[in-house]
């Protein structure tokens, strides 16, 4: 039963040859998804395109689904796996400084990797500034960002217990919303595109 | 191209996406990420440059033991595997290119400095807030963490906040 490598039933060096692997399907998805097209990741904000909404919910609930029956089958134990802790406020600050990244630069970190790799320049660009903000951020850690970092701690916290619910029912929900939203965001992109040039849903792959 | 050529169905990419971070847990116990790698590679090059600095530095001291080489992480591998996966993709699907991607609405200088901008605020954000969309996000969601869905509202949420006032870039 999984997880494998905290449990030594493989060695390193193969956790990170599937670690390769793995990531060579993840950047193969975002890719094909058109996630190096920063317009195609900010249509989500402006209503134009929504594919963000669509993988990553898919992805995440996927992800949930299938770890939750395996957990549940004996083939994985969750208890194994690495938790994070929960820091309620730098979380809330960190995100709202990544969403303003995001909306910006209309990257994030991975997609950028991804996208500079297939040599869109902007990318590049996003690239170096994220290396550059993390050297910032160390270099005014301790005057500037420590006290926050460090508070808001919880602990490791599941939300479905936070909320008083199942793992199970608290996934299932989440999975209906997601489904509902899938629905709703195709009707409405459908209708606020049909504004749209032909040009602007052509350069982004989208259907008139 | 056929424009339903062009890009893959999005419920099929979450999918296979889905698929690598159960096999990110099952296999190694942690999730998928991608700012830990970023965080990675700056202390292995800082290290490389000013080692005393680093090794006692308030923020990054904590990331380097003695004689462990960030690079040698799963984050930094499943980067690796990214650029392979994505060059893949790119080269199937006739997106190998050096451009800019842009609105026509905009220059390229204006993108630049936009993206350049973006990539520091991820920087920031992103140690502040203990990862990015995949690490501190959907890997937290994967196993219902309440981090990853702070995460989410946060992010996402933030991103319909400030919308409106960068619309110039997009639309």
């Amino acid at each position: 039963m999984g997880p494998l490598f905290p449990q030594n039933i493989i060695t390193e060096p193969v956790n990170l040859l599937i670690a390769v692997l793995i990531g060579t399907g993840f950047g193969f998805a975002l890719e094909a998804a058109g996630f190096t097209n920063t317009r195609k990741l900010a249509g989500v904000f402006y209503g134009y395109d929504f594919v963000v909404l669509k993988v990553f919910f898919t992805a995440a609930m996927t992800a949930a689904i299938g770890l939750f029956f395996m957990n549940y089958f004996g083939l994985i134990d969750l208890q194994l796996i690495y938790y994070p802790s929960t820091y309620w406020l730098p979380t809330i600050v960190g995100g709202l400084i990544m969403a303003l990244g995001f909306i910006v630069g209309g990257f994030c970190p991975g997609t950028s990797f991804c996208a500079a790799s297939t040599g869109k320049i902007d990318a590049i660009t996003f690239v170096g500034g994220v290396f550059i903000g993390i050297i910032g951020y160390g270099l005014v850690y301790t005057p500037v960002f420590s006290k926050l970092r460090a508070s808001g701690k919880m602990g490791r916290v599941n939300i479905a217990e936070w909320l008083g619910i199942s793992d199970g029912l608290f996934i299932f929900i989440v999975t209906i919303i997601a489904l509902v939203a899938f629905v709703v965001v195709t009707k409405l992109q459908a209708k606020w595109n049909a504004k749209r040039s032909d040009e602007f849903l052509d350069d982004l792959g989208l259907d008139d | 191209m056929d424009k339903s050529k062009k890009y893959m169905n999005p419920y099929l990419a979450g999918f296979i996406i889905g698929l690598m971070m159960i096999a990110a847990y099952f296999f190694s116990g942690e999730g998928l990420g991608s700012s830990g790698a970023y965080r990675n590679i700056t202390l292995w090059a800082a290290n490389g440059i000013a080692h005393n600095a680093i090794a006692n530095d308030d923020y990054f001291g904590k990331f380097i033991g003695s004689g462990v080489n960030p690079l040698n992480t799963w984050l930094v591998f499943e980067m690796l595997g990214l650029i392979a996966g994505a060059l893949i993709s790119a080269g199937f699907h006739n997106r190998l290119k050096f451009e800019i991607v842009k609105s026509p609405k905009i220059t390229n200088k204006t993108r630049l400095i936009a993206a350049l901008i973006g990539g520091v605020l991820w920087g920031v954000g992103t140690q502040l807030g203990r990862g990015c969309t995949s690490g501190l996000i959907m890997s937290g969601m994967a196993v219902n963490s309440l981090s990853g869905y702070i995460g989410l509202i946060a992010v996402f949420g933030g991103g319909y906040m400030f919308a409106y006032f960068v619309r110039k870039l997009w639309i």
